[in-house]
């Protein structure tokens, strides 16, 4: 079978939609563009009655109930909805704020924001593994904490973190639980009940779902969260996020949650398949090369791996035909190399060496290996160029010689 | 991040890229940069006897615009003399090959890269003519 070029290996950052959601999204995209805020007539009830549908859809696959769920633009508006929205309710219960150095950009400058608002916030370390752990937010709580806010699953290393322990502790001190499981959902199983979520963000994007929608669940019952609402203007979603509702995107991200409850399990067996297998061709073709992230707990379809003595920009031009991500400062606006990989604990020079690569639904085998072909051929062709490569050789020479 | 053509065709074919003997007195050698900011660029000249640059040579550790800068850098080196060399400036890299902004601190280590291999030619030049001075005195007296 012919490959087609170029292949994308970068599912943490985006996902294609798939057909069967855009099947489901098409006649609400043309024919039934009713406002399902329009009470009186059909071209509402049916827009309606999508929305409803997908809401049990997208509940479905958490754990949770239709009602629960509050429709956003995404898992960054429902990470500030659930972060300022339970600082501003709760500001007389407590000012303190639990999170961690790895969360994604869209909880760390919420929380960032409230601290030159005079909040408290604790910023846990996570381990070289990045895994933050129920013992660390355990001692981290005091009676002022109002909130803890911890990932699933991290975006840039794939590493797990233990979210059932972090909720079973947060429900036994008293204080709600946050978690961003954007990258998490579909993947891996997630269930707001027995993981003792009391607010979840997710996104389509991540899911084979279309851009611009997401949810924030909102546990109702054990305990009954109140938010203050950070987009007024109409009420819609139960006074939590008022705005028409966008119904194509909606439904789009209804039948992604389908698809992902009824193909998590093969799915995630067929991924881990193929992110091992990319990632032992490459180790079996390459030395210096170090896995960023936790060797096990993990996404199925994530491996960040750095490459000694060679830079990421550089290599990802080299392998031109394959899309990836790295946490090289060359590839950031600030020049700053990853953040995510400097909380760890790796050192600079390999963050501007890492690249990240994320298998998905759609990725071959095929793929995979001319991706690692592709990879060991730039790594070694880099290496020929790089003044550090050099250096290392002839000290290995003649530490040997000695 | 879309590149200009003359950085991808340095970067696809790389002019230039070796090493030249560091203990040889005709070379000159120039190490810039740190891996912990992402740079790192060795540059060397080897210099004749009348001051001309006849090879120039480089490795790089960094980005497309870092490598296409040093392998232009030893392409406009080769034929010049130290003198015409010293006068060359990160602008001058930066125009040739369209660098955006955010990579002209590229051109800037190249620069910085001739000038430490020039020092380094000039130094250890300068070493060798006194050394050179004080054996004809000693002959002399």
């Amino acid at each position: 079978m012919t490959l087609k070029l170029p292949i994308y290996l970068d599912h943490n950052a985006t996902t294609p939609l798939d057909k069967r959601v855009l099947e489901a999204m098409m006649p609400y995209l043309t024919t039934d563009f009713g406002n399902a805020a329009s009470r009186n007539h059909a071209f509402g009830w049916k827009a309606e009655a999508a929305v409803e549908n997908a809401r049990e859809q997208t509940a479905g696959l958490i754990g949770a109930t239709a009602k629960d769920i509050v429709f956003t633009s995404g898992a960054t508006e429902s990470n500030n909805l659930a972060i300022k929205g339970v600082a501003e309710m709760y500001r007389d219960k407590g000012n303190h704020i639990i999170t961690d150095l790895l969360e994604h950009k869209a909880v760390i400058d919420p929380c960032k924001r409230l601290e030159q608002a005079g909040f408290q916030v604790t910023w846990l370390k996570p381990d070289r593994f990045g895994v933050v752990s129920a013992e660390q937010v355990a001692e981290a709580i005091t009676d002022k904490t109002i909130l803890v806010s911890v990932m699933a699953a991290n975006n840039e290393i794939g590493t797990l973190n233990p979210v059932a322990a972090i909720g079973a502790l947060a429900k036994q001190r008293g204080v709600l639980f946050h978690c961003d499981a954007t990258q998490a959902v579909g993947k891996v199983p997630i269930d707001v009940e027995a993981m003792g979520i009391d607010l979840l963000s997710l996104s389509a994007h991540k899911i084979y779902g279309p851009k611009g929608i997401g949810c924030l669940y909102v546990r109702r019952k054990g305990p009954r969260v109140r938010l203050t609402c950070q987009m007024d203007g109409g009420g819609h979603e139960r006074g939590m996020r008022s705005g028409t509702l966008n119904v194509p995107g909606i439904v789009g991200l209804g039948a992604a949650c389908v698809i992902c409850r009824s193909e998590m399990a093969a799915e995630a067996m067929r991924l881990t398949g193929l992110r091992d297998r990319l990632h032992q061709t490459i180790a079996a073709g390459l030395d210096y090369v170090y896995l960023n992230g936790h060797p096990t707990q993990r996404l199925p379809n994530t491996v960040n791996l750095s490459f000694a003595y060679v830079e990421g920009e550089a290599l990802m031009m080299k392998m031109k035909d394959v899309a990836v991500s790295s946490g090289s400062a060359c590839t950031s606006a600030s020049l700053e190399p990853s953040y995510v990989l400097r909380a760890i604990g790796v050192s600079d020079d390999l963050a501007h060496s890492s690249i990240r690569f994320g298998v998905g639904r759609f990725t071959t085998e095929q793929e995979v290996d001319y991706a690692a072909a592709a990879v060991v051929r730039g790594v070694k062709e880099l290496r020929e160029l790089s003044p550090l490569y050099e250096q290392a050789r002839e000290a290995q020479r003649s530490q040997a010689q000695a | 991040m879309p590149y200009s053509d003359k950085v991808m065709d340095h970067f696809t074919n790389p002019r230039n890229v070796g090493s030249l003997d560091k203990n040889a007195l005709d070379v000159g050698t120039g190490i810039v940069g740190a891996p912990e900011c992402g740079d790192v660029m060795k540059l060397q000249i080897r210099v004749d006897t009348d001051g001309r640059i006849v090879d120039a040579k480089f490795k790089t550790f960094g980005c497309g615009s870092a490598i296409a800068a040093s392998s232009l850098a030893t392409e406009w080196l080769k034929g010049r003399t130290v003198q015409q060399a010293t006068e060359l400036r990160n602008s001058d890299i930066a125009d040739e090959l369209s660098l955006p902004p955010v990579k002209i601190h590229c051109s800037v280590l190249a620069e910085d890269a001739v000038k430490a291999a020039i020092e380094d030619w000039k130094r250890k030049n300068a070493r060798s003519d006194a050394s050179t001075a004080a054996m004809e005195e000693a002959k002399r007296t």
